[in-house]
């Protein structure tokens, strides 16, 4: 069942990740949003803002980063807290991350206790 | 694998570390046991028991614990390997930060140094997370000088610790992002802790069973998921070990499956608090009273 202030955007272009993703957090308790790239992501934040967001890094159409800036400059600098989930693992991405508001950075491969270790460590669990 | 070779490599484990395994936990000596057994071309647990036994024809004593055998060593080390997380539980490391750190630095005097015990060390991440912490408080640390000892019986686990390197999973439990960028370096797949964080921890080996005297005082003792291996009487002379080499207003963290009810009176448990002891004051007066005769 879904708990209060648990909803969860899920932005990979890759089915796969979306679909590990969202088994994961569905299982404890999130209901799970998905969007193929940055502006689709975007467009759903407009409808209805989730409560947080896992974001890969390269995405065609609209990347990881360039959705986080446009949804921090829209939106304000800390709502929602912004996981990325990335193959991305040299530090230079995670100091960009951490410069433009993402709370979390999460290098894949990632399994389920890496995934709720770190929704845990920025308190959504 | 007779019960009588069980038996023996149960001795063994319990004389020399304190760990207690039962008959249901065979399938962990057999998994955990393969590597050793392959590498000393042991063909089996029984065969493995009976090395043992025939080097030890005064039997498994607690003279062995002064001296035990490379195998015997291997055998310990292979069984009491436990994993281990940065920040693991988040909580002890919080109220460190927050309630300890505060307090011992108000009462202590400026040029009295600060003595922190990671009393099951494993490959270091707990003693790292507690130097990470005092580097984040360095401005309210000022000159004070502190120490922080990170000691286990596995001495591959602790060369490990000492090298400071993590696999990319590693850093990924339980670390947050902010501190991986500001303490580690990347080497290679892998991420090594930098130098001001390296600095701040020695690693000893050295045996919890064994007199705690020459490690000194400690002001915070982390003793994390180590006791619930033991029985009830090594637990209580562990602790009773442990309260001894801490100051009346130290603080002992265990984890969160243990306790010390009705192991030890020498500690407390500190109120609202889950995982955290204080010394007993009556225990604390009655040692500092042994001390000042």
């Amino acid at each position: 069942m879904t708990q209060p202030g648990r909803t969860c955007l899920v932005v990979d272009d890759s089915r796969v990740v979306r679909k590990v993703a969202r088994r994961i957090l569905e299982g404890h308790g999130f209901a799970v949003e998905e969007a193929e790239d940055g502006q689709v992501a975007l467009a759903t934040c407009r409808r209805q803002m989730p409560d947080s967001v896992l974001l890969d890094w390269n995405m065609p159409v609209m990347n990881g980063i360039e959705f986080l800036k446009a949804l921090r400059h829209e939106f304000g600098p800390d709502r929602p807290p912004v996981m990325f989930c990335t193959t991305e693992n040299d530090i230079s991405f995670i100091e960009q991350a951490i410069e433009h508001g993402a709370q979390e950075f999460i290098m894949k491969p990632f399994d389920e206790e890496i995934l709720l270790g770190k929704f845990a460590l920025v308190g959504l669990l | 694998m007779k019960p009588a070779s069980f038996d023996l490599i149960a001795a063994l484990l319990h004389t020399i570390s304190g760990l207690v395994i039962g008959p249901d936990k065979l399938y962990l000596l057999e998994t955990r046991l393969a590597p050793i057994m392959k590498a000393h071309k042991i063909a089996s647990l029984d065969a493995l028991a009976d090395t043992i036994r025939a080097a030890r024809p005064g039997g498994i004593t607690p003279a062995i614990m002064n001296a035990p055998s490379p195998l015997e060593v291997a055998v310990i080390e292979a069984m009491t390997t436990n994993e281990s997380f940065f920040f693991r539980d988040e909580k002890p490391f919080a109220h460190v930060r927050t309630h300890v750190l505060p307090r011992l630095l108000s009462t202590r005097p400026a040029g009295a140094k600060l003595r922190i015990w990671s009393a099951a060390a494993s490959t270091g991440q707990e003693a790292y997370s507690l130097a990470m912490i005092l580097a984040e408080q360095k401005s309210s640390l000022g000159h004070r000088s502190f120490e922080i000892l990170g000691t286990d019986i596995a001495r591959e686990q602790l060369s490990r610790a000492g090298d400071g390197l993590y696999t990319q999973f590693e850093v990924q439990r339980g670390l947050p992002m902010q501190y991986l960028v500001k303490y580690f370096k990347k080497d290679g797949t892998s991420w090594r802790i930098n130098d001001t964080i390296r600095s701040m921890v020695q690693f000893k080996l050295f045996n919890l069973l064994s007199d705690l005297r020459s490690l000194g005082q400690f002001d915070i003792v982390f003793c994390r998921n180590v006791l619930i291996y033991f029985d009830q009487p090594t637990k209580a002379r562990v602790l009773a070990a442990i309260a001894k080499q801490m100051p009346a207003d130290g603080v002992l963290y265990l984890g969160g499956a243990e306790t010390v009810l009705g192991i030890t009176d020498a500690f407390t448990s500190a109120p609202g608090e889950r995982g955290v002891y204080e010394r007993t004051p009556t225990a604390a007066a009655r040692q500092f009273a042994a001390v000042g005769r």
